[in-house]
């Protein structure tokens, strides 16, 4: 009966320890971006994240190792005084435990919490009890951060920071697995900082949803004992790197895309070198592939995050060797990892070479400029404007082009090069309009889907493949041509107007950059070709909202 | 000289997909620097977009060449000297997260 009665007593406390946390949260949000409905209801769900109903005794001490503000104890006190049996348990437990704290500073939570790790002769108390005393920064709530974050908050971190300004989408989920279907179009700092609250009530979590900006940058890192980088872009990654330097503060670097991931500690002391040491200018965009262009295995920036998440672990706990002065890589196809020994600091090194990078200088630096016009959002590409308007058709106007022939049965559905039906459809669109449908888009996103009739000739292998693109054309834009002629002397309208009698190739790809870069090529050969301004994602927003979106 | 050459980061792509190359790369009297190998590199293996492989003699700002595991910065870089059976390896720095 006695241990029911300090159950049902545990279990008291504990709801007033969640509905503080809940109100800290809320009030952590509304400071972190005031007056953003999006946070408001980031706050709201964090809050509803927070477990309803204490199942898990270990989950206690909300001031980690400040015995004088852990409300737990301060409450105990109070309640001992209403009841005697119980609660003069209670009492005599929290009093003995005070007196355990002292040796260590981990209650007594805490130790039943984090007893596995206290366990390892490597680690132990003393490297628990520093763990629990640190704060680690994460810029990127995504397939890096979110294992990062849950890791850490597991592990007892004191505080996290989250930095992202990106909000949850659909594509994320799959490797982004801080989020959950609930927080699709939360921001992803709020979103990760409700599951780490679900995970681990006793960590704080501070986080910052505009991301990190060289005015913002060397303020919040320098409240941090180790940033992690689980950024996605070039201007982030030299900006995070540069504010560490000035700041002094460790930086556990890692990246992934596609079945690679690569990782390595920045900043660690010794002679490593820095991100710039490394990289001194900065790789062209097109260098660099991106998870949205390049695709990405789920668990393989997954690997990354929990490998951040560990030498995070070492640095605050200090125990180990970090991985400075050395890049980790991970092949996931070959099943390998591998090390390679780097260089040491460029002397010359503008950010941490001798009158290096400064607090002052990191908030004055063009990032942008420095990287060539990329932006700190891995969003897709800006739009090209190579082609005029003329060349172009809209979503809508080239749907109904393409109904138009498919009406005509003149929309080819066979792939090139199939010459022999290339003649007869030749022999059958004598006099009548022919239309190519020219799929520029890498294979493996035609092989998701593409519009019925569409032939695929990758953008990349466009130059290779002409003569044969040409010969599909050909035939088609000499008709367009006579057509033109023929419109021009004024013998035959037909209905058609001249626009589209010149419109019978469409070269058509995922938004619309590519697809005029075709045309551009086809025109110099000779083909009028036009394109689909935004591509398919403009169809799948003006045309058939049915269509599956990459 | 027989050299292992591999790609990592995405530059495979540029090379037919292919992460590992066991090359003979003709030289005399077994003399052959970095310098010499890149170009011989883009012309004999390269197979897509060769722009984004060197810049002037070098590689293309991004890529670390690693020989045997080290970076090419620790021995010379385009006057670091292979030796036969040396892995030579390029990596493309990852941004993606």
């Amino acid at each position: 009966m006695a241990d029911v009665e300090q159950l049902r007593h545990e279990n008291a406390l504990l709801r007033e320890e969640l509905a503080k946390l809940r109100a800290q949260l809320a009030t952590n949000a509304r400071k972190a971006d005031p007056g953003s409905a999006p946070a408001a209801a980031a706050a709201a769900a964090a809050a509803a994240a927070l477990p309803s109903t204490h199942d898990n005794s270990s989950n206690g001490c909300a001031a980690q190792t400040v015995c004088s503000t852990c409300p737990i104890q301060a409450d105990a006190a109070s309640l001992q005084q209403q009841s005697e049996g119980a609660a003069a348990e209670q009492a005599t437990a929290s009093s003995s435990s005070n007196a355990h704290q002292a040796l260590h500073g981990l209650s007594k939570a805490q130790v039943e919490r984090y007893s596995r790790q206290l366990l390892l002769p490597s680690f132990g108390i003393a490297a628990q009890g520093r763990v629990c005393s640190s704060s680690v920064l994460i810029v990127g709530c995504g397939g890096l951060g979110s294992p990062a974050a849950l890791y850490l908050a597991a592990a007892g971190v004191r505080k996290l920071g989250l930095v992202d300004h990106d909000v949850v989408e659909l594509s994320n989920m799959h490797r982004q697995v801080s989020h959950s279907e609930q927080r699709l179009g939360m921001h992803k700092a709020a979103s990760t900082a409700a599951a780490v609250a679900a995970l681990n009530s006793s960590v704080a979590v501070d986080t910052h949803l505009q991301g990190l900006t060289p005015s913002n940058a060397v303020g919040i890192i320098s409240q941090y004992d180790v940033v992690i980088d689980a950024s996605d872009n070039a201007p982030t990654r030299y900006l995070i790197n540069d504010a560490c330097v000035a700041c002094g503060v460790p930086l556990v670097s890692a990246a992934a895309v596609g079945t690679d991931g690569q990782l390595t500690v920045y900043n660690a002391g010794g002679n490593g070198p820095c991100y710039r040491c490394l990289f001194p200018e900065c790789p062209a965009a097109a260098n660099c592939s991106r998870c949205a262009d390049a695709g990405v295995l789920g668990p393989v920036p997954g690997v990354m995050g929990v490998l951040q998440a560990v030498e995070a672990i070492k640095l605050v706990g200090g125990v180990g060797q970090p991985l400075a002065g050395k890049l980790l890589l991970y092949d996931a196809l070959a099943g390998r990892f591998s090390s390679i020994k780097l260089r040491g600091k460029a002397p010359g090194c503008a950010a941490c070479g001798e009158g290096g990078m400064t607090r002052e200088g990191v908030a004055a630096f063009d990032y942008a400029a420095f990287t060539g016009g990329q932006t700190a959002n891995d969003g897709p590409p800006v739009p090209l404007a190579v082609l005029p308007a003329k060349q172009r058709l809209t979503a809508a106007q080239a749907a109904q082009l393409l109904q138009a022939a498919a009406a005509d049965g003149t929309a080819r559905e066979d792939d090139l090069p199939q010459q022999q039906q290339q003649q007869q459809q030749q022999q059958r669109n004598e006099g009548a309009k022919a239309l190519v449908l020219l799929d520029v888009r890498p294979p493996e996103q035609f092989a998701v889907m593409s519009l019925p009739g569409a032939v695929s000739v990758p953008y990349l292998q466009l130059e290779q493949r002409l003569p044969e693109v040409l010969a599909l054309c050909g035939a088609s834009s000499a008709a367009a041509q006579q057509h033109d002629a023929a419109a021009a002397a004024g013998s035959i309208s037909n209905g058609t107007s001249n626009s589209s009698s010149s419109q019978r190739v469409v070269v058509l790809c995922r938004r619309g950059n590519h697809s005029q870069l075709a045309v551009q090529r086809l025109r110099q050969a000779g083909v009028p070709a036009v394109d689909v301004v935004g591509g398919y994602e403009a169809w799948a927003a003006e045309v058939d909202s049915a269509m599956p979106v990459l | 000289m027989k050299l292992k050459i591999e790609f990592s980061g995405g530059l495979e792509l540029l090379f037919g997909n292919q992460k590992e190359y066991a090359v003979d790369v003709p030289c005399s009297e077994q003399q052959l620097t970095v310098g010499k190998l890149l170009p011989w590199t883009r012309d004999q293996l390269l197979k897509d977009r060769p722009e984004l492989f060197m810049k002037g003699d070098s590689v293309r700002p991004g890529i670390l060449v690693l020989i045997n595991d080290c970076d090419w910065e620790l021995s010379g870089t385009l006057d670091a000297e292979l030796q036969e059976g040396d892995k030579v390896l390029f990596i493309s720095t990852l941004h993606g997260g």
